[in-house]
């Protein structure tokens, strides 16, 4: 084994504790190469660092800490990650929208072609992952000396966050490249679990007619759930929910336990976001509505009578 | 200020695409192709800084077939100045998009790339990221909100969660995500006059950019597929169904 065998994954952060979805790249890191390390980039992020060295399977955290680092800016954050990358055959991140931002300025700083979305890792050069809206999957294999991957998160079970002994490692911090500077920040907190990783999703469509209907309705079924909310890109489109709780081609890919269409006709872009969840419900008044294809449990009614009907019954 | 917008032609969002049976590729023929909507996003967003006086020139680049030339017309009807073909039938991957369009940013020296976040056919969401990295210019990917301003742009970006805003140093690279804006309808009097429109014709050979792909497709198949479960009387019968069967709640 050479040190380009090892694998570096670009942990998510927020300088304290480690997201979940660095957990599932992890996890496909492992299945890459031979050791996996863990990029902790931040500033004053010691307790994410420690967070890190309990992953298990990981076998080094390398710190880089400084002020420039502090908001996962994608041009400071790829050039660190550069700074590092000689001593890697795999760089990996999970496919959020950091993730996203930043792997394709590393792989293009590295010269070298990136894969996104990867949804199974076949070999340590060849990985599956679906293009038209997951209505393809395609085996690709990568000619080149580093490979950069994004994770889709789904598609991965997540290492677990303790057991680990790794040791953490400080590194020297880049200097700020000074192209982008940070403003704000508006993250929206909810008692409710992540879109991305929750056990139940309580999704709405255009069928909801109003973003007042569409809290009024579905809000009680998810918190009588513990469930997370989606949107259709139709209910998205007509302002009844949030872009961040946009389920589909090019909004979130879930695959809870649980996923509960409401008033959603099951366009494929929406189905490529939420096909491989373990249990689907759809309540949909149009008998015809594509999304009783695909689901396990169809109720053809009114969501307006049946939503509260089930809010009672559970 | 110049802007350059990248368009790229891709099957129509409404297609259901499928894979060959021979797992050879991807069944394209007679398919409807159009711009990537979020190109189209991307265009709209040129034309309203240009229409606020910002932008005084608006270019729409597009990597491809000679085809391609279609969706330089769409820009261009949506109000695009001018457009450029960067013609190749070799399969063009993210990373040599973003050659190409870097080689263009040097001959047309704009101030503000937009960009579609990702193209509905590859999924890969890359290009915009890559084209920034290798000019060397700061990046917004998945823009809700661009501003122009002494210099700067102040972008808004859909994150996990909420937004974020950055102010990027110019020349920058922004991707749009699908809240940017509503597209305009083009006019037949503009999709007229965008048949007028000059539309320059170049090789990746005449701009000295490997296009040669880096991964190769081994395999494509149709995904693993799920079946229809059943239609459910009543709200009674599917709780019991979740909680007994489904064993979920």
């Amino acid at each position: 084994m050479t040190a380009q065998d090892n694998v570096l994954v670009v942990a998510e952060h927020d300088h304290v504790s480690i997201k979940n979805a660095t957990l599932n790249a992890v996890t496909a890191a492992r299945q890459c190469g031979a050791e996996v390390h863990v990029l902790v980039a931040g500033h004053e992020a010691s307790g994410a660092a420690h967070a890190a060295t309990q992953i298990a399977g990981v076998a080094r955290v390398l710190h880089a800490d400084a002020p420039q680092l502090a908001e996962a800016l994608a041009e400071n954050l790829a050039a660190q990650v550069v700074a590092l990358a000689p001593a890697y055959g795999h760089i990996v991140f999970a496919s959020t929208s950091t993730g996203k931002s930043v792997a394709p300025r590393v792989a293009a700083l590295l010269d070298v072609a990136q894969v996104s979305d990867i949804t199974r890792v076949v070999s340590a050069d060849t990985f599956e992952r679906p293009i038209y809206a997951g209505n393809v999957i395609v085996t690709v294999q990568s000619r080149d000396a580093v490979k950069v991957v994004t994770v889709r998160v789904s598609a991965f079970d997540g290492a677990a966050s303790q057991g680990g002994t790794a040791q953490v490692e400080r590194v020297p911090a880049v200097a700020d490249t000074g192209l982008s500077s940070f403003v704000e920040r508006v993250v929206v907190k909810s008692g409710r679990p992540e879109l991305a990783d929750a056990r139940i999703v309580v999704s709405g469509g255009r069928a909801m007619g109003s973003s007042e209907r569409f809290s009024a309705v579905l809000t009680p079924l998810a918190d009588k759930l513990g469930a997370a909310l989606g949107a259709s890109r139709a209910a998205v489109d007509a302002g009844f929910a949030p872009n961040d709780w946009q389920v589909g081609q090019t909004g979130k890919i879930v695959a809870p336990e649980l996923y509960v269409a409401c008033g959603i006709s099951g366009a494929i872009q929406h189905l490529a976001g939420m096909k491989d969840s373990k249990v689907i419900v759809a309540i949909n008044k149009d008998a015809e509505a594509p999304i009783f294809s695909i689901a396990d449990y169809g109720l053809e009614a009114d969501l307006f009578s049946a939503v509260p009907e089930l809010i009672a019954a559970i | 200020m110049k802007v350059l917008v990248a368009v790229k032609r891709v099957v129509d969002f409404n297609v259901k695409v499928r894979a060959k049976t021979d797992g050879s590729g991807v069944d394209l023929a007679n398919v409807k192709m159009s711009i990537n909507p979020f190109d189209e996003i991307a265009v709209e967003e040129a034309m309203r800084l240009k229409e606020k006086g910002v932008a005084s020139e608006v270019v729409a680049v597009s990597c491809g077939a000679s085809a391609c030339q279609e969706v330089l017309r769409t820009a261009m009807a949506i109000g695009a100045d001018r457009g450029v073909l960067v013609e190749s039938d070799t399969e063009l991957q993210p990373l040599a998009v973003a050659k190409l369009l870097k080689a263009l940013v040097a001959r047309e020296q704009p101030q503000l790339v937009i960009l579609g976040k990702q193209a509905i056919d590859d999924d890969c969401n890359q290009t915009g990221q890559m084209l920034a990295a290798l000019i060397g210019a700061g990046q917004a990917a998945f823009a809700s909100k661009v501003e122009i301003a002494d210099g700067h742009a102040v972008v808004t970006r859909e994150i996990d969660g909420g937004l974020e805003t950055v102010k990027l140093a110019l020349p920058a690279v922004v991707t749009t995500d699908l809240r940017l804006n509503e597209p305009r309808y083009a006019t037949l009097p503009n999709i007229m006059k965008a048949k007028k429109k000059p539309l320059d014709i170049v090789t990746p050979e005449q701009l000295g950019v490997d296009v040669a792909p880096r991964l190769a497709t081994l395999k494509s198949a149709e995904p693993a597929g799920r079946s229809a479960g059943v239609k459910v009387p009543d709200v009674a019968t599917l709780v019991a169904k979740l909680k007994n069967e489904a064993k979920v709640i």
